[in-house]
């Protein structure tokens, strides 16, 4: 089931070098141990009894639901977070790691999820900043930054800042920082989720190259696929802790993905477009510019024009920062644009507020949660009524019924209505009082789909709605938003998750600076077609010149959304 | 779960004790080391205080003190509530109070007419000068604790301008005031022995369930904290900032144009030189020290006005004057600490608690898969 591209894996042990690595060649030196490793974090599902071995030269492969524990388990590896109970072992040796300073005194490095790159510097001084001692900042510091860039081919140009680069050349920055600073176990932090799929097998050649030369990569991730392509061993973490050890040639992605969810996954069935004929969202000639902040005044949105009907998911890819974000704000009337309507079921909303949006039936399921979709330190139930202070059932009408009088909230109602919404949706939560913020990622994310989706929005705005959410959550989340499309929802969907957009979507369309420059079918259409796209290599219809056969999408994910509209077409 | 959340609840009730309770032992230690620094006994001066405060004529002063605190309060409170720092509730009140005083000199209407005009004149005023702030933070971007200062210190200019014999004030021996307000433009009193309470506690027990009714239970109050919590989710929710900013701005002006209304009405019937000042600065203190609570900065009026009151008589027990005005220093010092290190605090052990039920759920269900992957 998995094409055999990706099965081709190099295995070779790093005999080249043979004088850096203590135990160099040997398969069996151990790179990292943890045994028994148990966190009590807040709010978030603890760690406990972690259990696992790293091996030197090894590409191996964290995987698990986000809020699993992965990341707080790198944090206590890394020195961010002290574990309650456990040790760690690092080359054979028991350590105590009590900050970052530690790790990397201890040949680990870590790339962040978020780059910690100052924009401003370049690509020399961020790498030296921190650590001048080691070679100085100029002449050595350069040499070193050369060999280390030439060893393994990572292609570093050092006197550019870093604000000129792209997504996957600052990760390589971020690489280089950490071989910079001695480390010989590198931890990537879902390192894919920024990047389109040419990027990632760039990427994942450097992978190959750093093992090649006898370091060992942690790699943490979420995308089964890319997991068995690159990796030489996975530990499967669920729910805190390590649930399996399992080598890539003896499992398949489906056994990866119900062992992270434990369970058994939904069995993809076929199922007829839902799209009709009947517009529900119509976005004419949407144009928006911005003045950033070099005074210059570029155009963030041009030419917008789509229209999505009822039953119909379109989805927009396209790599972040290319406009994505503001036109969800300006359909959403958080931003007013310079120009174009937007229609919505007839009623001409183009500069309506967002209030009267919202209750005109749009929902939305915002980007950043925590600062779009939630009040973190209200409970739960005044987090229902956010964004439907207006709506039944938080609304009992005006004090006394008089016009003029202040609207009343339904306290009562909303409370109990929570209620149901955590149970519907499946929101692990004590109850209904605790904060938001006590919850984890997916448990919020399940609050807000279950809080937009209980109002029967005509159109739903779903900005990255899988994004930090666990598989299991990932599904449900999934299934209503197909749910609701049958009985008539448009979905403006714009995701980074190339496999989401295209099992979700009725129709693709690709933006790139500010312009939907490429549309597709998502029953055809290949990531890698979309990724071109979406860096401007590719516009117009995306055709594919493969049969369909071996263009359809990898079935690596078996916990990608089933393709909706595949069969029907 | 409801066996959880009562034993939450239960919690979060000793937590609310115990911020308190944790500041006024504080405060307590901290006043006594300070008094006894400069020389004195500190439980006598406690044993004075608490022995002259008790005293009933001393209790009607405190009650009359507390009225224009805890407007004033009220007024720093709403802007608190969402993340706006409104300092100039001093300037607000005193602007309007002279003009309304203004207008209450020159009109005579039976008292049915003339108290409500005098009200809503101050009540606009106030509002009118807060909103200057309101407006120039959503259209300029100015910080309104910036503007809120400024329109304190012009607030102060421009009465003096007018309070002079040849614009709007009379010549009262040493003093400049403006006309008297006639007799039925007084507020009733509550006779009581030896002097009268204020009639106007009536206004201050309205704005307080006014306070608590707007703020938490219609939509109104729901967006403007909102706003004060998430200015982005609350954008998102569909709450105009913009519009929320000047809207509250009136809001807290208006109730701060009620700050002058107890001397006003009830005592000095015009405006003159002598008109109390920095009551609004006051109602910063009592409102933080009341945590914005409508019960709470009542409690915190009147205990600050016991402070003012007993301080008084300290001075005849030959304390240091300064010893009151330290105290109050530290009683909102050592509430706002308290009350932070509790709420912290009870953040952590409240995750604690949904961390630990949720893995404690976890492991049972995980139990279970295992059995099932197993099988």
């Amino acid at each position: 089931m998995h094409p055999a591209a990706t099965r081709e894996r190099v295995i070779k042990p790093s005999s080249e070098n043979s004088s850096r690595p203590p135990d160099p060649g040997s398969a069996s030196g151990v790179a990292v141990e943890l045994r028994g490793i148990t966190k009590r974090f807040p709010g978030v599902v603890a760690n406990r009894d972690i259990d696992f071995t790293v091996r030197q030269g090894t590409v191996h492969a964290l995987v698990g639901e986000n809020g699993a524990g992965k990341s707080t388990l790198m944090k206590i590896l890394y020195g961010m977070q002290r574990p309650d109970e456990g040790t760690i072992s690092i080359g054979g040796e028991q350590v105590t790691l009590h900050s970052p300073a530690d790790a990397i005194a201890r040949g680990i490095g870590m790339v962040h999820q978020h780059f910690k790159l100052a924009d401003n510097l370049t690509v020399l001084e961020n790498t030296v900043l921190g650590a001048e001692k080691l070679h100085g900042i100029g002449a050595r510091a350069r040499r070193r930054i050369g060999e280390l860039s030439d060893a393994y081919q990572l292609g570093i140009r050092p006197d550019l800042l870093v604000e000129e680069l792209g997504v996957a050349d600052r990760q390589r920055v971020e690489i280089l920082k950490a071989l910079y600073r001695g480390a010989r176990t590198l931890i990537l932090d879902e390192p894919t989720a920024v990047l389109v799929p040419q990027e990632v097998d760039a990427l994942f050649a450097n992978l190959r190259e750093l093992k090649a030369e006898g370091l060992t990569v942690l790699f943490i991730s979420h995308k089964l696929g890319e997991v068995l392509s690159v990796a030489d061993a996975i530990t499967v973490v669920r729910r805190g802790t390590t649930v399996a050890s399992v080598r890539p040639e003896e499992t398949t992605s489906q056994q990866l993905a119900e062992l992270m969810v434990g369970s058994e996954l939904p069995s993809a069935e076929t199922r007829d477009s839902t799209v009709t004929d009947v517009p529900m969202l119509t976005v004419d000639g949407l144009h928006l510019s911005a003045t950033d902040t070099d005074g210059v005044v570029r155009d963030v949105l041009d030419g917008i024009s789509f229209t999505i009907h009822k039953g119909e998911v379109l989805g927009v890819a396209g790599v972040e920062g290319n406009g994505q974000a503001e036109l969800v704000e300006a359909v959403m009337g958080m931003v007013d644009p310079d120009g174009g309507a937007v229609t919505l079921d007839g009623e001409d909303l183009s500069h309506a507020p967002t209030r009267r949006r919202r209750e005109s039936g749009i929902g939305y399921i915002p980007e950043d949660r925590h600062r779009h979709g939630l009040l973190l330190e209200a409970p739960l139930w005044e987090n229902r009524i956010l964004g439907h202070a207006t709506e039944e059932p938080n609304t009992r009408g005006r004090f006394l019924g008089v016009p003029g009088f202040p609207e009343l909230l339904a306290l009562r109602d909303a409370r109990t209505d929570t209620e149901r919404i955590v149970s519907d949706y499946d929101v692990r939560t004590p109850g209904i009082e605790v904060t938001a913020a006590s919850l984890s990622g997916g448990n919020q994310q399940k609050f807000i789909v279950g809080r937009e989706m209980s109002h029967h929005p005509k159109l739903l705005i779903a900005a990255h709605p899988t994004r930090g959410v666990d598989v299991g959550a990932q599904a449900q989340i999934w299934d209503q938003i197909r749910e609701a499309r049958r009985e008539g929802l448009a979905v403006l969907l714009i995701s980074a998750d190339l496999d989401e957009l295209i099992g979700l979507s009725d129709t693709l369309r690709v933006m790139y600076r500010g312009r939907l420059v490429a549309d597709a079918d998502p029953a055809t259409v290949t990531p890698e077609e979309l990724g071109s796209a979406m860096t401007g290599a590719a516009t117009g219809h995306l055709e594919s010149d493969e049969p369909p056969a071996s263009a359809e999408p990898p079935a690596s994910d078996d916990a990608r959304p089933e393709n909706g509209t595949g069969g029907a077409k | 779960m409801s066996r959880f959340r009562s034993k939450f609840d239960g919690y979060k009730l000793l937590l609310a004790l115990a911020a308190p309770a944790l500041a006024l032992i504080a405060a307590f230690l901290l006043s006594s080391l300070v008094i006894a620094a400069t020389g004195k006994d500190p439980l006598h001066a406690f044993a004075v205080m608490i022995d002259f405060g008790s005293k009933s004529d001393s209790q009607v002063w405190i009650i009359n003190k507390a009225i224009p605190y805890y407007l004033s309060a009220a007024a720093v409170a709403i802007g608190f509530r969402m993340n706006l720092f409104n300092i100039g509730v001093d300037g607000q009140y005193r602007v309007a109070a002279f003009f309304a005083a203004v207008v209450g000199g020159a009109l005579s209407l039976p008292g049915i007419l003339q108290i409500p005009v005098i009200i809503i004149v101050a009540m606009a005023v106030g509002a009118i000068w807060a909103g200057i702030a309101g407006v120039l933070k959503t259209t300029r971007g100015v910080s309104e604790v910036i503007t809120t200062i400024m329109l304190n210190s012009i607030a102060g200019s421009l009465i003096g301008y007018f309070l002079s014999e040849d614009r709007l004030a009379v010549k009262d021996g040493n003093l400049f005031h403006t006309p008297n307000i006639p007799a039925a433009g007084h507020f009733f009193t509550i006779p009581t022995d030896p002097k009268p309470i204020y009639g106007t506690v009536l206004i201050a027990v309205v704005i307080g369930l006014a306070y608590w009714f707007v703020l938490g239970r219609t939509r109104f109050g729901f967006d403007l904290r909102a706003v004060g919590r998430s200015e982005s989710a609350a954008s998102a929710s569909g709450v105009s900032v913009k519009r929320m900013v000047v809207t509250s701005m009136l809001l807290s002006g208006a109730v701060a144009g009620l700050v002058g209304m107890p001397t006003l009405l009830n005592e000095s019937y015009n405006y003159g030189t002598d008109f109390p000042a920095g009551v609004g600065f006051t109602g910063i203190a009592i409102a933080l020290l009341g945590r914005n609570h409508p019960i709470g900065m009542a409690l915190a009026a009147l205990l600050w006005g016991f402070l003012e009151r007993t301080g008084i008589q300290l001075e005849f027990e030959e304390y240091a004057q300064e010893v009151v005005g330290v105290m109050q220093g530290v009683i909102v010092l050592s509430v706002v600490i308290a009350y932070e290190i509790v709420r912290r605090y009870g953040l952590r052990m409240q995750q604690r608690k949904v961390g630990e039920e949720l893995s404690a759920r976890a492991r049972t269900d995980a139990n279970d898969d295992t059995a099932e992957v197993s099988a």
